[in-house]
């Protein structure tokens, strides 16, 4: 943290953000954009782990917590990619290279990829724009390869014009030994000569091994059944990380209102290892 | 032991805000609340309850964080400035002492909310014993003796004087700068002091609410309660509004909003209340869309959450504001004995 | 209120309603609470006293919404707000069977607690067969007494009267409480100079802590979604980001319900910060009534409402700039 020039007793506190400027805009998908952000000087705004997350702002218009998609391997800049949905992110998806946003963070726990997930084999579920924070470990395991045992990805999406990070899915992912890259879109289009299915399906058809950790992402119902099939599969609830999303103003367990039971999504989540999830009161 | 007369507590007042900033109970429109001292205002030791708790003497209910700049594509921030002198909060009561306590574990730990933090550093607190407690109190379920405040100063009303007892540095401190205003109490004094405790604690035992149970209430009591069907009967009447948690000393939830100013945006936050439909709300859901979820969020919070996070301490402290203030009459109380009713019929 | 427990459990037996809104004693002599009754058992707790202040139409917009048809009681000025509710679509006739229940006046425990008299441990005279004019209170500082017309809401010291408005049935008879010039206060400020009503209403609103109390009792404030509680709208509901928030608030929502207001109160007596928030309210209908000939909002579902019916005869905007 940077020392507060206003008392120096204190630390600037975590409720205030750092600017950071857009020097990077890439089109994914008709309604996602990642954006690359920097400090002003140049360089990154602030260390984090995969998984975590950082408020984005645009003064005057909206706050709103994002995953963090880049991995902490990268040196240079954070990343986030952005579905447009709402006020914020309409907002977000005018802006040019160049133009300034406020960013506090990093708030939240992240996967435990020097801890639990280590020399473990991984399995990556994805559905759409959830492969945001699932790509931040992706690419830290990646540039770890030594520390981590097979690497298998099943990503899907509406459409295949719905993939987010289909270059870096091709060029890099496909490319590198060891790795396993499963793509599948809901429906059938003219372009499209790889599989299609709803992905809990594509999980099962694959029959993937229950000697692997599986981190998955995407949107609830997406999730539940992934988590259903995984179960069928022969995968106990332990061996399951994923990431929960709720109303977020401070980030860091105290304004109140992402709490599930007495565990605060932002602070204590938002990743948490499924049978924890099953602990908690059926409020999200 | 030191003590003043009554009637000279307004040159006591002048002298303590001669150094610093002085909030105490002043009457306002027929309101009792806590507000800054001046020669004009008039001062209410006697109502036992302001109407809001004073912990916006340290979480105001709305205060900037920063101001923010924009020149072309370039923006500013400019943090406001934390709380760097000391000010006294005069005439807070026990329960209100203790709702601090219950702040501060929630703005105190990792990591630190420095705007509070700063606050707490610089405020001086004069607490009062409460004379003549009411039938809404129930503090002494949460182990708060209202005879015997704990804060940096401890003070009592009794007969014709006000009795003032430093309890750490800065209190001595404060007391030191009142020299020639306070005298030694001396024994009779501490004998008085004695025989208002004893008439507190005495009354104490016969408030209604005295012997609340709390059985039950806690941190392992989360599947439990939250599954309970009596929320569906409890809400009803629940009218949506903020009142309890505006009125109560540990209610902590804020939001943070942006406002145009014309000159730049200022960051504010402000007191929010779990009961409003939007807290929970953004761009793709809610997780609590029903009056029942949330005004269940509001209890289990207060008596199962929190405890569960903060070693057992409930975030209640019996101060009975809710009692007094909800338009539909609901209340904790009612709620833990609505349980503990139903715990019985079993 | 044996007669209204009794009637109650009939109309419940004979399948007439599924449900009855009334109010449940409360844990203390006076904080009885709005509830629902649907068995025997249930009416346990029963109470109709003075402290029943609570205006139970408002609750008849959720009650409009459930399964089958509610017994509601009503009070006078309450059936006021019911026909309102009526006139606007927000609650449904046929979903509400109404006893219109006797009143004599309800009773402010601010009041009471502001006349000194605290440690309350029971209070007599709050039933309605009571003839007593003075309520006694034990408490635990000895008993004290303070008339019944002193303890009133201010709203029954100027009651619109004993008729009710709407009912299937009557029980119990109510009392004349009426003793002060609904508009006396109103003409009072009025003859403020602008400095004067401006400090006035600074210094009241100034209190304001933005709980929405008022607004979410109100029958008139039924929008389901305020214009308050919309992240569009550049204005915050939950605090003062300037000295002219809680104003525009409390301004605001006076117009929204101008000509709508039924004058019920209930904005007053749940203010925490006891403002005096039906002078606005006040002032608008005494200005209906001046500009448009009187009318009281509630009193006829079917009579046209002066603000969304024009006639020629209607004064012209400007009355404001004219008037003296």
């Amino acid at each position: 943290m940077d020392t507060c020039t206003c008392n120096k007793n204190y630390t600037l506190d975590t409720l205030i953000p750092q600017v950071g400027v857009i020097t990077d805009i890439r089109e994914e998908t008709p309604d996602v954009k990642t954006f690359r952000v920097n400090a002003p000087e140049g360089g990154k705004l602030f260390e984090h782990m995969p998984g975590q997350c950082a408020m984005v702002c645009a003064p005057g218009i909206s706050e709103g917590m994002f995953s963090i998609t880049s991995s902490p391997t990268n040196r240079e800049f954070q990343e986030f990619s952005i579905k447009r949905c709402g006020v914020l992110t309409e907002y977000l998806h005018s802006l040019q290279v160049g133009d300034e946003i406020t960013v506090r963070g990093p708030y939240g726990n992240h996967f435990p990829v020097e801890t639990e997930l280590k020399g473990k084999n991984l399995l990556f579920i994805a559905g759409g724009i959830g492969l945001a924070p699932l790509r931040s470990v992706i690419n830290y395991v990646l540039d770890n390869r030594e520390n981590y045992g097979t690497v298998d990805i099943l990503y899907g999406s509406r459409s295949a014009d719905d993939l987010v990070q289909l270059k870096e899915i091709q060029e890099v992912w496909m490319k590198t030994e060891g790795v396993n890259v499963y793509l599948t879109i809901d429906r059938e289009q003219e372009v499209w000569d790889g599989h299609v299915g709803f992905v809990p399906n594509y999980l099962k058809e694959v029959g993937f091994s229950t000697d692997k950790t599986a981190l998955v992402c995407g949107p609830p119902i997406m999730i539940k059944f992934v988590l259903a099939a995984l179960m069928e599969m022969g995968f106990s609830k332990e061996q399951v990380y994923t990431t929960l999303e709720l109303r977020m103003k401070c980030g860091i367990g105290k304004c109140g209102r992402c709490n599930i039971g007495s565990k605060y999504v932002c602070k204590d989540g938002p990743v948490f290892r499924c049978d924890e999830i099953d602990e908690l009161p059926n409020e999200y | 032991m030191l003590k003043i007369e009554k009637e000279k507590l307004p040159e006591l007042f002048a002298k303590i805000a001669a150094g610093q900033e002085l909030y105490l109970p002043v009457n306002i429109s027929g309101q009792v609340n806590f507000a800054a001292w001046d020669e004009e205002v008039q001062v209410d030791l006697t109502t036992l309850k302001s109407v809001k708790s004073p912990k916006d003497a340290f979480f105001p209910q709305s205060e900037n964080l920063y101001t923010c700049k924009r020149e072309g594509k370039k923006i500013t921030i400019e943090p406001e400035e934390l709380k760097n002198q000391s000010f006294v909060v005069f005439g807070m009561k026990a329960c209100d002492v203790q709702g601090l306590k219950v702040l501060d574990q929630v703005f105190l730990s990792d990591p630190v909310d420095t705007f509070y933090a700063a606050r707490r550093e610089h405020g001086v607190i004069v607490a009062l014993a409460c004379h003549e407690p009411e039938e809404t109190c129930f503090c002494k379920v949460f182990g708060i003796d209202c005879a015997e405040p704990a804060a940096d100063v401890a003070a009592w009303m009794a007969g014709e004087e006000l009795f003032f007892k430093p309890l750490t540095e800065k209190g001595e401190a404060l007391t030191k700068s009142l020299e020639g205003l306070l005298t030694p109490a001396g024994e009779a004094g501490e004998q008085a002091v004695e025989e208002e405790k004893a008439a507190i604690r005495a009354i104490v035992e016969k408030l209604p609410y005295s012997n609340l149970s709390l059985e039950g209430w806690n941190g392992d009591a989360l599947t439990e309660k939250f599954d309970s069907p009596l929320w569906e009967e409890l809400y009803k009447p629940c009218l949506a509004c903020g009142t309890c948690t505006f009125v109560c000393p540990t209610c902590q939830c804020y939001d943070i909003k942006d406002y145009n100013t014309g000159h730049g945006v200022q960051r504010y936050r402000c007191w929010d209340s779990c009961m409003y439909s939007d807290f929970t709300m953004m761009a793709h859901g809610n997780n609590r869309t029903s009056q029942m979820q949330r005004f269940r969020q509001r209890f289990m919070h207060k008596l199962v959450y929190f405890p569960a996070n903060n070693d057992g301490m409930y975030s209640c402290v019996g101060c009975g504001r809710c009692v007094e203030k909800c338009p539909a009459a609901l209340n904790i109380v009612k709620v833990i004995k609505s349980f503990q009713k139903q715990g019985g019929e079993k | 209120m044996q007669e209204l427990i009794k009637r109650a459990k009939e109309l419940l037996a004979d399948g007439t309603v599924v449900r009855v809104l009334g109010w449940k004693a409360g844990d203390l002599p006076y904080n009885p609470e709005p509830a629902y009754f649907a068995k025997d058992t249930d009416f346990a707790d029963f109470v109709y006293n003075g402290f029943c202040g609570a205006n139970l139409s408002k609750y008849m917009i959720e009650a409009s919404k459930m399964e089958g048809k509610t017994l509601v009681f009503l009070k006078p000025c309450d059936t006021y707000s019911f026909n309102q509710l009526l006139k606007e679509h927000r609650v449904e006739r046929e979903k509400a069977y109404i006893i219109g229940v006797g009143c004599k006046g309800k009773l402010d425990i601010e009041k009471i607690k502001a006349l000194g008299i605290k440690g309350i441990q029971s209070i007599s005279g709050a039933e309605l067969t009571d003839e007593a004019e003075t309520l006694t209170v034990q408490t635990l500082y000895g008993e004290k007494t303070c008339a019944y017309k002193d303890a009133m809401l201010e709203r029954c010291h100027v009651c619109k009267g004993k008729e009710h408005k709407i009912y299937d049935e009557l029980l119990l008879t109510s009392r004349d409480t009426t003793d002060a010039d609904r508009f006396a206060e109103v003409a009072r400020i009025e003859g403020l100079s602008p400095e004067e009503k401006f400090a006035f209403f600074q210094k009241e609103l100034g209190k304001c802590i933005r709980c929405n109390a008022c607004r979410n009792v109100c029958p008139a404030c039924s929008c389901r979604k305020c214009v308050f509680d919309s992240n569009k709208f550049d204005s915050s509901q939950k605090a003062n980001a300037d000295s002219f928030e809680e104003k525009m608030f409390h301004i605001i929502r006076a117009f929204h319900v101008a000509g709508r207001c039924t004058d019920c109160g209930e904005c007053s007596r749940v203010c925490p910060q006891g403002i005096p928030l039906h002078l606005f309210n006040r002032k608008f209908i005494k200005d209906i009534d001046e500009f448009y000939g009187e009318y009281q909002a509630g009193e006829d579902v079917d009579a046209d409402a002066p603000l969304t019916s024009f006639t020629f005869e209607d004064v012209e905007p400007s009355v404001v700039s004219t008037r003296s």
